[in-house]
C-alpha cells in the first residue's frame, strides 16, 4: 500500500504502532482506576496480561506497516525496515519485561497500574526516537522514553537506592537532554534543516562540508547519545541507576533504552551525517575504545552480581559503538542482529538474577549463586547460557554478533578496534564465568536458602530467551540476512525527497 | 536604513526614562515612615529567613504540576483557536486528539485524588 508522508491523514497509517501501543497505555490506566474499589488496593492482576495484549496488537500493527510503500517526499517518520526491525526489538523487551516482573512485583507490593503504563509509554518512545526522520520528532521521542524511565527507576518509594538512582538518573539526562538540543540547533544552523536526509543533501551537494558548526554539532549530539548509551566518559549514571532501580526495571533499561539509543545513534550518524564521517569517525573509535576497556576492567572486580550485569551492559555498548564506527550497511545489520541477541540474554540474566535475589533483592552476592546449578538445573542451565553468550562463546548468539561486529569494522579498516574487542571479550570471560563457576563448582554454604520455584511467566521468558539465544548462535542465517536487508533500507534516500530551501 | 529603527530608539528611551522616573520619583515624594514588618523583603509573604531544608506537603506540588499542564493547554488551544478557520478539519482533529489525551490524563488525576485538597 502506498503512503504519502505529505498528507497528514498517512501519518496515521505509518504510526500505527506507536497509535496502537499509546491508545492502549491510555485504556488501561483509565481502566485501572476505575477498577479500583478504594484509591491504596493494589491493582488488578490482570494488568500484566493486559499489558502484554496491547504489545502483541503493536507486534501486529508493526508487521502489518511492512507492507507501506513510500511514495512522497521524506516525511517526519521513516518508513523502513530499520525502524521496523527496531521496533520488533523495543516491542521484545517490553514483552519479557511483562514477562519477567509478575511475581517480583506481587513480591514487592508494586501492584500499580502505572507500572505498566509507563513500560507503554516509554515503549512508545523508543519506537518514536528509533524511527524519527527529524530531529526534532527525534527528541520527543527522546523525553518519551526518558520521564518514565525515570520514574520507573523509583517506583519502589520505599526503597533508598532506588530514590537515589532515580534522582542521579534524572539530573544527568535532563543534562544529556540540553546537550543534545544543542547539537539540534547548531545542526539546523549549518544545514537549514532538522531533517535527517534534507541535512545530509545540504553537506553532500551544497558542499557545506565540514563546517565548524556541522562538526561541533555531531560532537554535541555524540554527547547525547552517548549519555543515553552509557559510552564511558557518560556513564556515571548507569551503576546507580541500574542497582537502585526495580530488577525489571532495570533490565527493560538495559535492553530497551540501550538498543533504541543505538539506533538513533545509527540513524542520525549514517543517513545524516555520512559525508563527515572523517570528523565523527574519531569521536567513535575512542569512546568505542574507552567504554569496552574500562567498562570490562571494572567490571572485573564486582562483587555484586546486579551491579556486574550493569557494567557488563556498558562493556556491551563499547561492542555496539564498534558497529557505530563501521558506518556502514553491515555496521548497522551487525547493530540489529545484536540488539536482539543482547535484548534476549540480558534480559535472561536479569531475570535469574532476580530470581535468586529473592525478596527484596537480598542476595545479590556471589555466593548466593553457590552450588545453584545442582539444585536448580534449569536455572543453571539457563544462567550459564546467558552468562556465555554475553562473553561471546561460539555456538551462542553473542558469538555471531561479535564475529559479525568484527567483520564491519576490519572491512572498514578498523583493525585497532577489532583487536581491543577481542581483548576486551577475553577480559570479560573472567567475570562471565566467575557466575558460572560458583553456580556449578562451589559447595553452598550454610546462609545459601534455595530461591523459591519459578512463576510460570519467568519459566516462558527464560526458556524462550535460552533456546532464541543458542538458535541464532547455531542458525544465524535467516536474522543475518533480514537485518542486512533492513539495514540497507535505512540508507536509501527516498525517491521524492525534494530540498527545501529556507 | 537606519531611520526605520528610530522609533524603537524612542520607545527604549520612553520606557527607560519611565521606569527610572518612577522609582526615583516615589523615593523623593512618597512619605517614609518604616516599621519592622515593612523593612522584610516580601511584606505579606514568608519569613525569608530560617532552615531551607523545610518540608512542604507533596500537594503543592501536585497543584504546581496541575497549573502548568492546563496552563499549556490554554496557550495552545488559545493559539490554535485564533488561526482555526484556516486549519480547517486537519487542525480541528489535530486539536481534538490533543484534547482527548488531555482528558484521559485529567480523569485519571480525578480519580487518584489530585483534586482534592484533603
Amino acid at each position: 500500500m502506498p503512503v504519502d508522508l505529505s498528507s497528514p491523514a498517512d501519518y496515521a497509517l505509518v504510526m500505527l504502532p506507536e497509535i496502537v501501543l499509546s491508545a492502549w497505555a491510555m485504556f488501561i490506566l483509565l481502566l485501572d482506576v476505575f477498577q479500583k474499589g478504594s484509591r491504596s488496593e493494589p491493582s488488578s492482576s490482570s494488568m500484566p496480561w493486559l499489558t502484554l495484549g496491547g504489545v502483541v496488537l503493536a507486534v501486529i500493527a508493526n508487521a502489518w506497516i511492512a507492507g507501506l510503500q513510500e511514495t512522497g517526499p521524506a516525511g517526519m517518520i521513516a518508513v523502513d525496515g530499520f525502524r521496523i526491525f527496531v521496533n520488533f526489538v523495543f516491542l521484545l523487551a517490553a514483552g519479557m519485561f511483562v514477562l519477567i516482573s509478575t511475581r517480583y512485583i506481587d513480591e514487592e507490593n508494586l501492584r500499580l497500574g502505572e507500572l505498566y503504563v509507563l513500560i507503554l509509554f516509554a515503549t512508545v518512545g523508543m519506537m518514536v526516537f528509533a524511527g524519527a526522520r527529524d530531529l526534532m520528532v527525534m527528541f520527543i521521542g527522546l523525553e518519551l522514553m526518558s520521564l518514565p524511565i525515570y520514574v520507573l527507576t523509583g517506583i519502589n518509594r520505599r526503597d533508598r537506592r532506588g530514590a537515589e538512582g532515580a534522582l542521579k538518573y534524572f539530573l544527568l539526562g535532563a543534562f544529556s537532554s540540553a546537550f543534545f538540543l544543542f547539537g539540534i540547533a547548531l545542526a539546523y544552523g549549518g544545514a537549514g534543516s532538522t531533517n535527517l536526509q534534507e541535512i545530509a543533501l545540504a553537506i553532500g551537494v551544497d558542499g557545506i562540508g565540514a563546517s565548524t558548526l556541522l562538526v561541533v554539532a555531531t560532537a554535541l549530539l555524540a554527547v547525547g547519545f552517548g549519555f543515553k548509551v552509557a559510552a564511558v566518559p557518560f556513564h556515571m549514571w548507569t551503576p546507580d541507576a541500574y542497582e537502585g532501580a526495580p530488577a525489571p526495571v532495570t533490565a527493560f533499561m538495559a535492553a530497551g533504552i540501550k538498543a533504541a539509543a543505538f539506533a538513533g545513534f545509527i540513524r542520525v550518524f549514517f543517513t545524516a551525517f555520512p559525508d563527515l564521517y572523517g570528523t565523527w569517525d574519531a569521536i567513535a573509535i575512542w569512546l568505542a575504545i574507552i567504554t569496552m576497556a574500562s567498562a570490562n576492567l571494572i567490571a572485573l572486580v564486582q562483587g555484586n552480581v546486579k551491579r556486574m550485569l550493569a557494567y557488563s551492559s556498558i562493556a556491551h555498548a563499547g561492542y555496539l559503538l564498534v558497529a557505530l564506527a563501521a558506518a556502514s550497511v553491515l555496521g548497522a545489520a551487525s547493530f540489529l542482529f545484536y540488539s536482539v541477541t543482547y535484548t534476549l540474554m540480558t534480559m535472561g540474566a536479569f531475570g535469574v538474577m532476580m530470581v535468586v535475589a529473592q525478596r527484596g533483592e537480598e542476595r545479590l552476592d556471589l555466593d548466593a549463586y553457590s552450588g545453584l546449578a545442582w539444585r536448580r538445573p534449569l536455572l543453571g542451565v539457563v544462567m550459564t547460557i546467558f552468562l556465555l553468550s554475553l562473553a561471546g562463546f561460539p555456538f551462542t548468539g553473542g558469538f555471531i554478533g561479535k564475529v559479525f561486529i568484527l567483520r564491519a569494522a576490519v572491512e572498514r579498516g578498523l583493525v585497532l578496534l577489532a583487536v581491543v574487542l577481542v581483548m576486551a571479550s577475553l577480559i570479560s570471560y573472567f567475570y562471565y564465568l566467575r557466575v558460572a563457576w560458583y553456580m556449578w563448582f562451589r559447595e553452598p554454604d550454610e546462609r545459601t536458602s534455595d530461591p523459591p520455584a519459578l512463576a510460570p511467566g519467568m519459566m516462558v521468558a527464560l526458556v524462550f530467551a535460552a533456546v532464541g539465544v543458542v538458535l541464532l548462535g547455531v542458525l544465524p542465517g535467516a536474522l543475518l540476512e533480514l537485518a542486512e536487508r533492513s539495514a540497507a533500507g535505512m540508507l536509501q534516500i527516498p525517491a521524492g525527497l525534494t530540498r527545501f530551501v529556507p | 536604513m537606519l531611520e526605520s529603527y528610530v522609533p524603537i530608539l524612542i520607545l527604549l528611551g520612553v520606557t527607560l526614562a519611565n521606569a527610572v522616573g518612577m522609582v526615583v520619583l516615589s523615593h523623593l515624594v512618597s512619605p517614609f515612615r518604616p516599621t519592622p514588618a515593612k523593612l522584610e523583603p516580601y511584606e505579606s509573604g514568608m519569613t525569608p529567613l530560617g532552615d531551607t531544608r523545610e518540608r512542604f506537603s507533596v500537594k503543592f506540588y501536585m497543584v504546581a504540576i496541575l497549573f502548568i499542564v492546563f496552563d499549556l493547554e490554554t496557550i495552545f488551544l488559545l493559539s490554535w483557536g485564533v488561526v482555526m478557520r484556516s486549519l480547517g478539519w486537519q487542525g480541528f482533529i489535530a486539536a481534538l486528539i490533543f484534547i482527548v489525551v488531555l482528558t484521559v490524563g485529567m480523569i485519571y488525576e480525578w480519580k487518584k485524588g489530585a483534586l482534592e485538597w484533603e
